[in-house]
This record gives structure tokens, C-alpha cells and sequence, in this order.
């Protein structure tokens, strides 16, 4: 039952972040709402860590095998991209290489200055 | 027979195996370019091509699992919260690294399929490739994109990041622990942050923050080049 009211706890977070994003219209996925709220939350007490740990454990370790039927729903899109799939794929697989190197010299330069 | 594998709970079954055999290839191996996820994925595939079992029939056991995926990003907020020090220290660095991340993504995806010669359409369903799924789509929308091709885009970054970030990171001398999670989470959103979580819990606070941050930066920078007419 543990597991169960650790799940409740943060479904009912994940619930108001919908209902933030769906009937209040702030412009935030669900997800990310939700995310700043159970962040605030720790933070001031509200949800002691230890009432949602094994829960954490279980979600971020299967975090990857969640992703999986999104990744096999790209065999739906193999239509719509043929055309140009190619460029597609050498634009994603460059630009995220570039992406992650620019922010990660970024942040080493900014923490090196800093700490000079 | 039809009816047993087209259920959901065959579904079910066949990633939850097709995951097991991943991490078990990946280990056997040691080779980190054999991701758990990829490996899964294409098993998965793989078997809905070989059995002819529509994408349809598994996305009925697909929905339930991917139903997980909001609790899981909501969730990254636990290893946010106890790397909390990290993130007062380190705040200017990691809001800099994120907006110039950002901008790079932006530019990078134009110029390049710009140089491809791509349509104004693909162009700005590009775009939104480095950030979350349901961010994407909005800005896909907004700039007259493609909505599913976005989605492709992203799942597609998503996969690259998580294969080939430990390995990136390492030939690039990115060996700071909150560079390296805030690298991955603004180049490859939640997909890269699973490989973040792998490499340890610093890592994978920072790429989870990151997701939310490089959506935001994102969204804000490229609508407003739109409304200026830059795309």
C-alpha cells in the first residue's frame, strides 16, 4: 500500500498542474507545473521527502523504459517525413551535438571565472 | 491468437522484454552507444513489423505506459531538491548556460536547414526539436509548423542525446557535474535526461531542471524572432 500513497501523492500534484495548464491557462506543460510545484513543496515542508521516496526511486529508475511507446510511435511518422528524412536526421544529430557542447563550455566558463 | 497479441497487455509484455534485453545487451557489451532505450525500441519495431501488428493495437498497452511520463518529469523535482545547494551555488552559471544553449538550438536548427533548403513549414517545425514534447507542439503550432513532424524531431534529438551524450560529453572535457545534466537536459529535454539519471543524481537534477528552463527560454526567444519575421 506504501508504493500506492506515495503514487496518490504525486498524482494528485500531477492533477493540479493539468488543471493550472487546462482551466487557468498558465502557459506551462502539466508536467513542468507540477515539477515547481512539488519542488515548492519540499522546500517548505509541506511534502516531507521521505512520504514520496520510494516512489521517486521507482519513477526515475524506469524513467527511460516510460519513453518507450513514443519511441516506437515514430513508425507512424515514417510517412509524413520520407521526403525529407535525411536532412531531417543530419540537422537533429548535429545540432544536438553543438547544443550540449555550447551549453556545457558555457557553464564550465561562467563556474572557472567565478571561481578564479 | 490475433486477439492475445493484439492486447494491450502483449504490449505490456513485449516492451517491458524488449527493455530487459536492452539493459542486457548493454551491459554484456559495456559499449554505451548500445542505449537500453534504442535497443528497445527497435525490438519493439521490430516485432510489430514481423507479427503485422498495427501501431494502433500497441499504442492501446503504449498509452498506459507512457501515461507515466507526467508523474516521472514531475518527479524530477526530488533529485532538484536535494541537489538544492548545487542550484544556489551555481544559478547564474546554469541560467547562462541554459539561454545560450537555447538561442544556439534555435540558430543552429535555421541556419542548417536553411543550408538544406528546406520550407518555411519544416523550418518551423524544427525549431522546437530540443525541448518537451507538449512545449514543442505549442510552438510548432504557433509558428505555422508541422506538428507531427515536430514531435518526430524531438523524439528523434531525444534518442541521439541519450546515446551519444556520455561519450560527447567526455571527448569535449565537459566534466563538471552540473554542466554535463543541464548540457544534456537542453539539448535533448526528458529523452537525454534518462541518460543524465544513469550517470548520477546531480546530473540528472540538473537535466530535469533543465527541461523546464530551455522550454522556457525557448518558447520565449523563438516566438518573438516569428513575430519579428526572422524565420
Amino acid at each position: 500500500m506504501k508504493l500506492l500513497r506515495q503514487f496518490l501523492i504525486v498524482l494528485i500534484i500531477c492533477f493540479v498542474g493539468e488543471v493550472l495548464n487546462k482551466v487557468v491557462h498558465v502557459p506551462l506543460p502539466g508536467s513542468i507545473i507540477g515539477m515547481i510545484l512539488l519542488f515548492i513543496c519540499l522546500i517548505t515542508g509541506v511534502i516531507k521527502l521521505d512520504k514520496i521516496d520510494e516512489i521517486s526511486r521507482f519513477l526515475i529508475d524506469h524513467l527511460a523504459f516510460f519513453f518507450i511507446p513514443a519511441g516506437v510511435g515514430l513508425l507512424g511518422y515514417v510517412g509524413i517525413l520520407k521526403k525529407s528524412i535525411l536532412p531531417i536526421l543530419v540537422i537533429c544529430f548535429v545540432t544536438t551535438f553543438v547544443v550540449m557542447i555550447v551549453t556545457g563550455w558555457t557553464i564550465q566558463m561562467i563556474k572557472g571565472r567565478k571561481g578564479k | 491468437m490475433k486477439e492475445i497479441i493484439r492486447s494491450p497487455l502483449f504490449a505490456l509484455l513485449i516492451s517491458i522484454l524488449a527493455y530487459e534485453t536492452g539493459i542486457f545487451i548493454n551491459k554484456r557489451t559495456r559499449i554505451a552507444f548500445f542505449n537500453p532505450l534504442m535497443i528497445a525500441i527497435a525490438l519493439v519495431i521490430g516485432t510489430l513489423l514481423a507479427l503485422h501488428i498495427p501501431l494502433e493495437d500497441y499504442k492501446k498497452g503504449g498509452d498506459f505506459i507512457s501515461l507515466f511520463l507526467t508523474p516521472a518529469t514531475v518527479i524530477l523535482a526530488v533529485p532538484l531538491y536535494k541537489n538544492i545547494n548545487s542550484l544556489k551555488k551555481d544559478y547564474v552559471a546554469i541560467l547562462g548556460g541554459v539561454i545560450i544553449g537555447s538561442v544556439t538550438a534555435i540558430l543552429s536548427v535555421w541556419a542548417m536547414a536553411k543550408a538544406f533548403g528546406l520550407s518555411k513549414e519544416l523550418i518551423a517545425s524544427l525549431i522546437p526539436k530540443s525541448i518537451t514534447t507538449p512545449l514543442g507542439i505549442e510552438l510548432s503550432t504557433q509558428m505555422k509548423g508541422i506538428p507531427s513532424v515536430t514531435v518526430a524531431a524531438i523524439i528523434i534529438t531525444g534518442i541521439f542525446g541519450a546515446v551519444f551524450a556520455e561519450w560527447l560529453l567526455k571527448v569535449c572535457k565537459i566534466t563538471d557535474k552540473t554542466a554535463k545534466g543541464i548540457a544534456i537536459g537542453t539539448s535533448s529535454h526528458a529523452l537525454g535526461t534518462t541518460k543524465a539519471v544513469d550517470i548520477g543524481e546531480t546530473e540528472g537534477a540538473m537535466s530535469g531542471l533543465a527541461i523546464g528552463l530551455a522550454g522556457l527560454v525557448t518558447v520565449i526567444v523563438a516566438t518573438v524572432l516569428f513575430k519579428f519575421g526572422f524565420f
